[in-house]
């Protein structure tokens, strides 16, 4: 209909980590906010999310990880989009995060980290400000 | 419509990794189709030749009757028997904000990982009838692919919803018991347009009801048709009763590929162009090119691959403007 593209995002939920809330809610606000926004459900593999984010050719990938394991699971998940040419995906984190890892984790190509208490409008922003304009 | 021999020769390296089976390139040609019309009309233009060699299975039913879930199981069942299989799935677009969230694929992502397996979610972008615009499209994306059988889920549906007769070759409609109020609401749309009925959660009280139901409305059907709809139970959680919905899904398609099934594949061809033609002009005159007697070469055409359907209907459309100008 509308020749605008629209934005698409894939919010997932890597390794051993049942609590999704907050992916659902970020999610629910990316959906609101006119996004049309794919969740990948609980305990995904770095290699399932890869290979979504590929299929589904999304602009934005959203990682959401409160277990503590983001400093063993965001490498491999970077590693992989490196190698399957998705560089030009826009990534940002979620959930609990310490301050000392930010750095490190921004090394790794991923934009932005938002800790609990971020306001979901921040988020919004960010993602309509940085989204790659693909054909 | 601009050419560029840039772009042009651009389409044709993504249509040939397309052919080739390239995951990356599927991805993004079914992304140009659902973003741009131009370009996806010459894409399609070079994929369509490579399609019509896969089976497409339409997924419909009331949303929560255990579609994406069935889905899965069917995946596990024809990845047994050493089918390559796609999906298309579909979820609704907001009216307000045109948002969308999609959940289908959270129920396969199992599948994921398998190579022989491409799963693609697809928002409605606010076009009614159950599956979005760019459904048919997608699936050439995947026929051409060369998958063996392609999957399309509906959103969850009720009465109007039932497009999807025009994109698959088998519609399975699948209920769950305790939505028997919802049978008899259904019943004038979705019920006519079943190849194969499922009532999926078979487990639960009412199972055998919801059967007796739909055989009871399928004997008041006054035409005697050359293929009777199974009734089949089945429990997509634990996979009971699926083997035996793929073994329906492929007698119904033996049943196609041969005596009534031709001309419900001609029917549908036939549909493709029409469909086609709608995206170029207004409903009013699509009557008027029906009467063409380029109408039924074309579709003859496109049954045998020699012209895809949108550049068919660019030859009607051309053709009318000039005759006006005679007038």
């Amino acid at each position: 209909m509308s020749s605008e593209r629209k934005i698409r995002v894939l919010i997932a939920k890597p390794g051993l980590d049942s609590h999704d809330r907050g992916a659902k809610i970020v999610a629910r606000a990316l959906r609101d906010a006119g996004m049309e926004v794919i969740y990948t459900g609980l305990r995904q593999t770095p290699e399932q999310i890869v290979e979504t984010v590929l299929q589904e050719d999304v602009d934005v990938l959203g990682l959401s990880i409160l277990s503590g394991a983001h400093m063993a699971l965001f490498p491999r998940i970077m590693e992989l989009m490196q190698k399957k040419g998705l560089t030009d995906v826009l990534v940002f984190a979620g959930g609990i995060i310490p301050d000392e890892d930010v750095p490190h984790i921004k090394k790794m190509g991923i934009k932005e980290v938002f800790g609990p208490g971020t306001p979901l409008e921040t988020i919004i922003e960010f993602v309509r400000k940085n989204a790659p304009r693909r054909i | 419509m601009e050419t560029s021999a840039t772009l042009m020769q651009e389409l044709q390296q993504l249509a040939n990794n397309v052919i080739n089976g390239d995951k990356r390139s599927i991805a993004r040609a079914i992304t140009l189709i659902e973003n741009n019309g131009e370009k996806a009309q010459r894409l399609i233009a070079l994929l369509y030749p490579h399609t019509g060699k896969t089976h497409i299975v339409g997924i419909t039913g009331p949303g929560g009757s255990g579609k994406s879930t069935l889905i899965e199981k069917i995946i596990s069942e024809l990845r047994r028997r050493g089918k390559t299989v796609g999906v298309v799935a579909t979820d609704p677009s907001s009216p307000f904000t045109g948002g969308a969230f999609l959940g289908d694929r959270i129920r396969m992502q199992k599948f994921t990982t398998d190579d022989d397996v491409f799963i693609r979610s697809m928002a409605t972008r606010n076009v009614p009838g159950g599956i979005a615009k760019a459904t048919r499209e997608a699936v050439m994306v995947l026929d051409a692919a060369g998958k063996d059988v392609v999957i399309v889920e509906t959103v969850g549906a009720g009465q109007a919803e039932v497009d999807i007769i025009k994109v698959a070759h088998t519609v399975v409609v699948v209920f769950a018991p305790g939505l028997g109020d919802e049978i008899q609401a259904i019943k004038a749309g979705i019920m006519e347009i079943a190849d194969i009925f499922v009532v999926n959660k078979a487990d639960l009280e009412n199972a055998n009801k919801a059967v007796t139901d739909i055989k009871a409305s399928l004997e008041l059907n006054t035409k005697e048709k050359a293929w009777k709809p199974p009734v089949l139970q089945t429990i997509a959680l634990t996979g009971e009763g699926i083997e035996q919905l793929v073994n329906e899904i492929f007698q119904h398609k033996t049943f196609l590929e041969k005596g009534a099934g031709i001309s419900k594949r001609r029917k549908k061809v036939e549909t493709e162009l029409v469909e086609a033609i709608k995206d170029k002009v207004a409903d009013l005159i699509i009557e008027k090119l029906r009467k063409k007697k380029g109408f039924n070469e074309l579709v003859e055409k496109i049954l045998n691959r020699k012209i895809d359907p949108y550049s068919a209907a660019t030859k009607l459309v051309s053709e009318l403007t000039f005759n006006q100008k005679e007038d």
